[in-house]
């Protein structure tokens, strides 16, 4: 290399600027460590902006039932049983701390007659329990964290005269590579995407925040930088990936007009009394009420509409039924032949609610609808259909400590790490799993740093140097292939062969496919220098997607299952059997091997939280047999206790 | 298929740049950033362009079409004429990294001066009790996307880059205004700040900023001009004040500190050649658009005080019988550079 590489030393460096990166960057530097934010974009665009719904967290301001067990019962029930339980316990724990701690910040949600912090309803939340500003709740967050960092920068900069004295944002710079050192982080390396040039963090801790994949496929409700950075750094890095079969379509995106396509349209227009039609003008979504949740559905038209005014009265509307059931029904009343031109069906609130009561509840989406689509959200249905959302897979980490198991320094927190959602996310807990796990993240990172003393590990001048090589690869190639190119047609075999309903052998032709993608994608080419060169960044981005949709395409093979966000068409039923398994995803050398291991069983204490007759929908056979034998150990002890 | 359009998109960096001519499909439902996306995916793969979330809420993808400041992801392509010629161009108030993408690090320096959200003493999280018409005031500002349209199109700093150090801009007056509504923030000097070290006095309430706000925040109205009497209460004598009301300035007395000019005197304006091409790559500077005509009373004489005029602010800078977007044909770009 005969480039000088810009050199930075840091105690902690964060990938990722969204609420899960700087929420650990806030703890990072609270617990007294010198650390940088890494930011695709520019400080304060992440795509945390998009979250509308809001956080959920069981500080029980509107209704007094709600606690953390709770939240914990539905986060488990909407993953179908197979989040970690562990952190899906300290997820709901802890989220109301997270959320009155950002007030500290600055923050101004919503509030009740009494002052304290309104919470509305959303999808598989049994309460009301979202903390929300209007429909813009992601954009609070994240300014509210972005303020944050900066007041810390502040108080440094009064003790130490520079404002980046402990905490420092890198705003666009990617990193391309961690470095390793005998299973050890030891440095981040990337490149300044305004400048082109190369830098080097040298660091013995690395907490990716990174969100999520989206962009592999081609509707999606995600932002460009949605390439599933993290989760390719942490496989090359030596980490696993797990759950990456499961993919949250979001059952209301817009698929009209096209230059829309795959926004969002959150949940709560239909909280606040939106309904689905087909195109015949049928409210359909009684039609498609599962059985585990027949109980707590309406079956009537008349009961769901009372239910908004008199919650404690009634059963809920079918519309409000966990995303993935939402979505499958809307597609598969697209393919019955009720579904619009475009693909979707109808969401009516115009002609439920009063415009005043539209614009008072759902003031951005109505802004909006009419500047984007020139749609008036109070006068006509929206056209809506599923789009890619969220990943419920992602990077394996430690409940506790978010510390991922395989590489040591290595931590994720947010939609980059896996097993808190299981096989589907419920809304709202997105934003309050990023501030709950980017704390935790934050505080072990630091912790672990503390451990190492003076030996940190060491970045090999080789590994820097063939990073750097791949880096500017694209660059030096003459005749490589079109990244613009490479990567449409890497969507479109996302989008046909390994999206919402998926098929066997459409799911090993996807593998075929991407199998050639991976050959070309090698020989991508980038014209122009390297100031701000997109398609440069593309050519980069492009080998991420490519690894991470592999993955999903090998574990949506092997799960012979429909659960939450994955849908086989094959083997349309849930199977207690598969309940037990996560598939876990690891590099051996360039090639993706995948591996069953067993779900973390929960304790007595969590599992006595549920019926018995719901646990039946779950379990297999033997487990039920110990659950009971459990329950009647506990009614012993019991006894023996009353004696 | 879609019918070809015609396009012209500033190209360039620091070192200078032109306006390059692109013929490009556009179909219907389409904004001005979708274009630019096709541009790069069949034309130009290293066109640069910063964007994010294209639903109009990051803010990332701000730039001057038909030099007007907008989000590229919120400019519909049907609110132009088929056969009219789309300008892009970048913002113009902050120096230009390459094609679209300019420098924007002035905004966050100013962000990290302002003193940020002082928590009550004394209020344990969880414990905060505010009421909704309360907060309400200071939600209006945080909506703020941070895309900084209201920052380039403020003429106290557009083509004013000696301004910049002492004046922070509408999107941190409305940060300003925000804590100062904040119903738990401790301190309460948030208007002297804006006053003393923001640079407020320098704003002529023009209201360019709310004109251009994707998200009509009422910057002008609701943030600025209450702090502006705000501060006026609290630093001057009420007489005083308004004296400052029913006299011209040159009546007054000496006044304390005043902010200096921030509008650089006027050129007439030059006689009008009908549309004519300008050959690219020329190095020109931008004309100042006719029409700065001012508005006058019948006695032929412009009114003395904001009292008897017809609106809150001073009358439009490009003139108010200027409507925008301005006719590309007539526009002339060229990015200030850095060391102008």
């Amino acid at each position: 290399m005969t480039e000088n590489i810009e050199r930075h030393r840091y105690d902690v460096v964060v990938i990722g600027a969204g609420g899960a990166g700087l929420r650990a960057a806030i703890e990072a530097r609270l617990a007294g460590k010198r650390t940088a934010i890494i930011s695709k974009s520019l400080f304060g665009k992440a795509h945390t902006v998009m979250a509308e719904g809001g956080a959920a967290a069981a500080m029980g301001n509107v209704n007094p039932n709600d606690n953390w067990m709770v939240h914990f019962r539905d986060t488990m029930r909407g993953g179908k049983f197979l989040n970690n339980y562990r952190m899906a316990e300290l997820h709901a724990k802890e989220a109301p701390d997270r959320i009155w701690e950002l007030e500290t910040y600055g923050a101004l949600f919503d509030r009740t007659k009494d002052g304290k912090i309104s919470q509305r309803n959303f999808g598989g939340h049994e309460y009301p329990r979202l903390a929300h500003v209007g429909d813009r709740t992601g954009l609070e967050l994240i300014r509210t964290l972005q303020q944050k960092i900066v007041s810390l920068q502040q108080e440094d900069r009064a003790e130490s005269g520079s404002y980046e004295a402990r905490l420092r944002v890198f705003a666009e710079c990617t990193i391309t590579e961690l470095l390793v050192d005998g299973g050890k982080i030891a440095g981040a390396f990337g490149y300044h995407r305004e400048s082109g040039k190369l830098v080097l963090f040298e660091t013995p801790a690395v907490i990716l925040a990174t969100g999520g994949v989206g962009k592999s496929y081609k509707v999606t409700s995600n932002s460009w930088e949605y390439t599933g950075d993290g989760h390719a750094l942490a496989l090359r890095a030596g980490a696993s990936l797990i759950n990456m079969e499961f993919l949250q379509f979001h059952p209301t995106g817009m698929v009209w007009p096209p230059s829309v396509r795959g926004i969002l349209v959150t949940e709560s227009v239909r909280g606040d009394g939106g309904v689905l039609k087909n195109t015949e003008g049928k409210r359909f979504m009684f039609d498609y009420v599962p059985d585990v949740f027949r109980t707590q559905y309406a079956e009537t038209e008349d009961e769901a509409d009372r239910w908004y005014t008199d919650p404690d009265n009634n059963k809920r509307p079918p519309e409000l039924l966990p995303r993935d059931e939402v979505a499958r029904a809307i597609n598969a009343e697209v393919k019955a032949g009720r579904g619009t031109e475009s693909g979707g069906v109808f969401l009516d609130i115009a002609s439920r609610r009063p415009a005043e009561f539209i614009l008072k509840r759902l003031p951005s989406m109505y802004h909006q609808f009419k500047e984007l689509a020139d749609v008036d959200i109070t006068t006509q249905p929206m056209e809506i259909g599923p789009t890619c959302h969220y990943v419920m897979g992602g990077v394996e980490v430690d409940a506790d400590s978010a510390a991922t198991t395989r590489v040591s320094g290595l931590f994720a927190a947010g939609e980059v790490s896996g097993g808190m959602h299981g096989s589907n996310r419920l809304g709202g807990n997105s934003l309050s799993d990023l501030l709950v796990f980017g704390k935790r993240a934050g505080e072990y990172a630091a912790g672990y740093v503390d451990g190492l003393g003076a030996s940190r590990p060491k970045v090999s001048k080789a590994n820097v140097d063939a990073a750097a090589e791949t880096v500017l690869g694209p660059l030096e190639r003459t005749g490589g292939e079109n990244p613009y190119e490479l990567w449409h047609e890497l969507q479109t075999v996302m989008q046909d062969l390994v999206g919402i309903i998926r098929r066997k052998h459409e799911l090993e032709e996807s593998l075929k496919r991407l199998a050639d993608l991976r050959e070309r994608i090698a020989n991508v080419g980038a014209t122009g220098g390297r100031l701000y060169n997109p398609g440069w960044h593309l050519a980069l981005d492009l080998r991420n997607m490519l690894i991470v949709s592999e993955c999903t395409a090998r574990a949506a093979l092997q799960r012979e299952e429909s659960r939450g966000g994955h849908t086989r068409e094959d083997f349309p039923a849930m199977n207690p059997t598969w309940r037990k398994i996560n598939l876990v995803c690891a590099l051996e050398g360039d090639d993706v091997k995948l591996a069953a291991q067993p779900v973390p069983s929960m304790p007595p204490r969590l599992l006595a939280l549920f019926d018995r007759s719901e646990m039946a929908k779950y379990l297999t056979v033997e487990e039920l047999a110990e659950l009971d034998s459990v329950v009647a150990g506990n009614n012993v002890v019991a006894e023996r206790a009353v004696n | 298929m879609g019918a070809l359009r015609r396009f012209k998109v500033w190209r360039g960096d620091k070192a200078g740049g032109q306006l390059e001519d692109f013929k490009v499909e556009v179909n219907e439902g389409e904004v001005v950033l979708d274009i630019l996306h096709r541009l790069q995916a069949t034309q130009t793969p290293d066109l640069a362009v910063r964007w994010n979330c294209k639903a109009g809420k990051c803010g990332s993808c701000s730039m001057e079409v038909n030099g007007m400041p907008r989000l590229g992801c919120m400019t519909r392509m049907s609110t132009f004429a088929e056969d009219e010629t789309v300008t892009v161009t970048p913002l113009r108030t902050f120096p230009v990294i390459r094609d679209l993408v300019t420098d924007v690090s002035f905004n966050y320096e100013k962000a990290r001066d302002m003193p940020a959200f002082a928590p009550p003493s004394g209020v344990a999280p969880g414990e905060y009790r505010m009421q909704q018409v309360d907060v309400e005031r200071s939600q209006e500002f945080r909506k703020c996307i941070e895309c900084f349209l209201c920052q380039t199109t403020c003429h106290v700093v557009r083509d004013h880059d000696e301004n910049k150090k002492a004046f922070a801009g509408p999107r941190y007056f409305i940060r300003a205004a925000e804590l100062d509504m904040h119903p738990l923030d401790a301190k309460t000097d948030r208007k002297d700040f804006a006053h003393e070290q923001q640079g407020l006095g320098y704003c002529n309430i023009t209201k360019c900023c709310t004109e251009v706000c994707p998200e009509h925040i009422k910057i002008t109205d609701n943030a600025i001009i209450p702090m502006k009497e705000r501060v006026v209460d609290n630093r001057y004598d009420p007489l005083v004040w308004l004296g400052r009301k029913i006299f011209r300035r040159d009546q007054l007395p000496a006044q304390a500190p005043a902010p200096h000019p921030v509008v650089a005197p006027r050129q007439p304006p030059p006689p009008r050649v009908g549309t004519h091409h300008i050959p690219l790559g020329v190095i020109w500077h931008k004309p100042q658009p006719d029409g700065l005509e001012a508005e006058v009373g019948p006695d032929g004489k412009m009114p003395l005080t904001e009292v008897t005029f017809d609106r809150a602010g001073a009358a439009s800078p490009f003139g108010d019988n200027v409507t925008f977007p301005l006719p590309p044909d007539s526009l002339n770009y060229q990015h200030p550079k850095s060391d102008d």
